[in-house]
């Protein structure tokens, strides 16, 4: 075991700025993307499916 | 290999469906990999005798240096595919890929600069890798600021093609004139990214952290694939008929 | 071919010579950005030696980049674009005539002004050869991957800063051994090496560059 207690892990001999930083950045940056993604899809799908709505609604209008 | 008809999957309908099965195992995978790559990195690997343990940052900066290089040098296959046999799921492929490399190449800057302050007391050193990549970042946003000014699909597609095969033929010249300069105005003669003598387990950690990095970016790319798909192809009929029952 | 190709210089030189001002005002940036820098990091006459090769260089690079715009925008927005892609010359032919073309209007005053800036930061007569020599090896290669970025932003919105963001990185190892050479003069080290590679990058470029211009023109027209 390299550490003894909990604490001494997160102090990481000192430089748990610079490691935790590091990390914390990492995880920041792809739970953002994770996140963006998401909101990219679920706004694709609204798209989508305003234009299938909008396509059948024509159809309809045609046919009277 | 010769059973699979590979020409079923260049269709996006189809690549669709697809992506969606496999990214949810891809990002399994990745969380699966970092536990584990992050358990050897922090429990099993010991400290480090000249750094401590602000090394253990290289398990997050060497696999996402790697990857941000790999992911570009995959966008320029992908160009290259795109453009001989005008797929437009290739070039999809390769603008899905894009922003996860950016943020991964900002990741190894940004880790490169944490690691750099403790080991050489400056945020920022000039050394040929981390300026290597900080030239490759500004690659990347060039290509995406490219594809974001061009409104038609199809131009868009190709242009960032052109750039990004511009910018791999580059990458290996800019590497060497990097290197080049940086031994001409000797300041360090190590450099940052390079850990003196690696132990097996330090090695382990990183490249079982750079998988999970690249399962990671696959499971991405696939997402944003699949949201680029449904924002070109809205209008089609098989989205149609696939959204039909939410309708 | 050859009688296309002069006749297709001349009508380059000849359209430079009668807009004259955008040539007279790239030529007059780049002496402003080179003045900024003492002005910026002060009058100490040590340091601007050692920054002098880099400053012009750097200077360089960005009054290329704002030539640029001339390339081929205004023959896109005429048409005469389209009409070059569709004669039977080799694309390849014609756009290395606009290339220089664009090199001998743009860059070449470049070169000229270049000594009087070098003598503002007190480069040594040699340094000031070399830098000549390093920035007439250097300045053709900057309008040759310049012409690609163009080529590939024609008529695009947000026009020269996206053209800079393209190639300036492509530019890099341009400006590491140009400067480099200069800083090899200066130091006593030697700047064979340096302008050894620029001269290898001018040839790579020459032959390389026009096929990534021709396909981007056909990318961005079609």
């Amino acid at each position: 075991m390299n550490w003894n207690s909990w604490s001494e892990f997160f102090h990481m001999g000192g430089y748990a700025l610079y490691v935790w930083g590091s990390y914390a950045a990492a995880a920041v940056l792809v739970a953002g993307e994770v996140l963006l993604l998401r909101a990219r899809r679920q706004n694709a799908l609204k798209q989508a499916l305003r234009a299938v709505k909008y396509g059948k609604a024509e159809k309809d209008t045609d046919s009277q | 290999m010769n059973s699979i008809n590979w020409y079923k999957y260049s269709s996006p309908a189809t690549f669709y469906n697809l992506a969606g099965r496999l990214a949810p195992w891809f990002y399994a995978a990745a969380a699966l990999l970092s536990v584990a790559g992050l358990y050897i990195g922090f429990v099993l690997a010991p400290t480090d005798f000249q750094q401590g343990e602000s090394y253990r940052i290289i398990f997050i900066h060497v696999p996402a240096s790697w990857m941000s290089m790999f992911i570009y040098v995959v966008m320029a296959v992908w160009a290259a595919i795109g453009l001989a046999f005008n797929t437009r799921l290739s070039f999809m492929m390769m603008s899905a890929l894009a922003p996860t490399g950016a943020m991964l190449t900002f990741v190894a800057l940004w880790t490169g600069a944490l690691w750099g302050k403790p080991t050489w007391g400056a945020w920022w050193v000039w050394d040929a890798r981390l300026t290597s990549e900080l030239i490759l970042f500004f690659l990347y946003i060039g290509f995406m600021a490219l594809q974001a000014a061009i409104d038609d699909p199809r131009r868009a597609d190709r242009a960032g093609a052109l750039i990004a095969l511009v910018g791999v033929v580059n990458v290996p010249i800019i590497y060497f004139s990097v290197r080049w300069w940086n031994t001409l105005h000797q300041g360090a003669s190590v450099s940052v990214a390079k850990a003196p003598s690696m132990a097996t387990i330090m090695l382990t950690g990183m490249l079982v952290m750079a998988f999970a990095v690249w399962m990671y970016a696959i499971a991405a790319a696939l997402s944003r694939a699949r949201s680029i798909i449904l924002e070109r192809e809205r209008n089609s009929q098989w989205v149609a008929q696939m959204l039909e029952s939410k309708v | 071919m050859m009688q296309t190709a002069f006749a297709l210089l001349r009508r380059e030189l000849m359209l430079a010579m009668r807009r004259r001002g955008d040539v007279l005002t790239v030529l007059f940036f780049f002496v402003i950005v080179a003045s900024l820098f003492p002005l910026g990091v002060g009058p100490d006459t040590q340091l601007l030696r050692l920054m002098g090769g880099g400053v012009v260089w750097v200077s360089a690079l960005l009054a290329a980049m704002l030539s640029l715009g001339r390339l081929f925008a205004s023959d896109y927005a005429d048409g005469t674009l389209e009409q070059l892609v569709l004669t039977p010359t080799p694309p390849v032919v014609w756009i290395t005539v606009k290339v220089l073309a664009h090199w001998l209007v743009s860059g070449v005053p470049l070169i000229l002004v270049a000594p009087v800036l070098g003598i503002q930061f007190g480069l040594s007569t040699e340094a000031l050869g070399v830098l000549i020599f390093s920035l007439l090896l250097g300045t053709p290669v900057l309008s040759l991957i310049g012409a690609v970025g163009a080529a590939l932003t024609l008529g695009l919105r947000g026009g020269g800063v996206l053209v800079s963001l393209l190639v300036l990185p492509l530019y890099i190892p341009v400006l590491i051994f140009g400067a480099g050479a200069v800083d090899g003069a200066m130091s006593g080290l030697g700047a064979e090496a340096h302008l050894s590679l620029l001269g290898g990058i001018l040839i790579l470029a020459f032959l390389l560059t026009p096929w990534a211009v021709a396909a981007a023109l056909r990318i961005s027209i079609e």
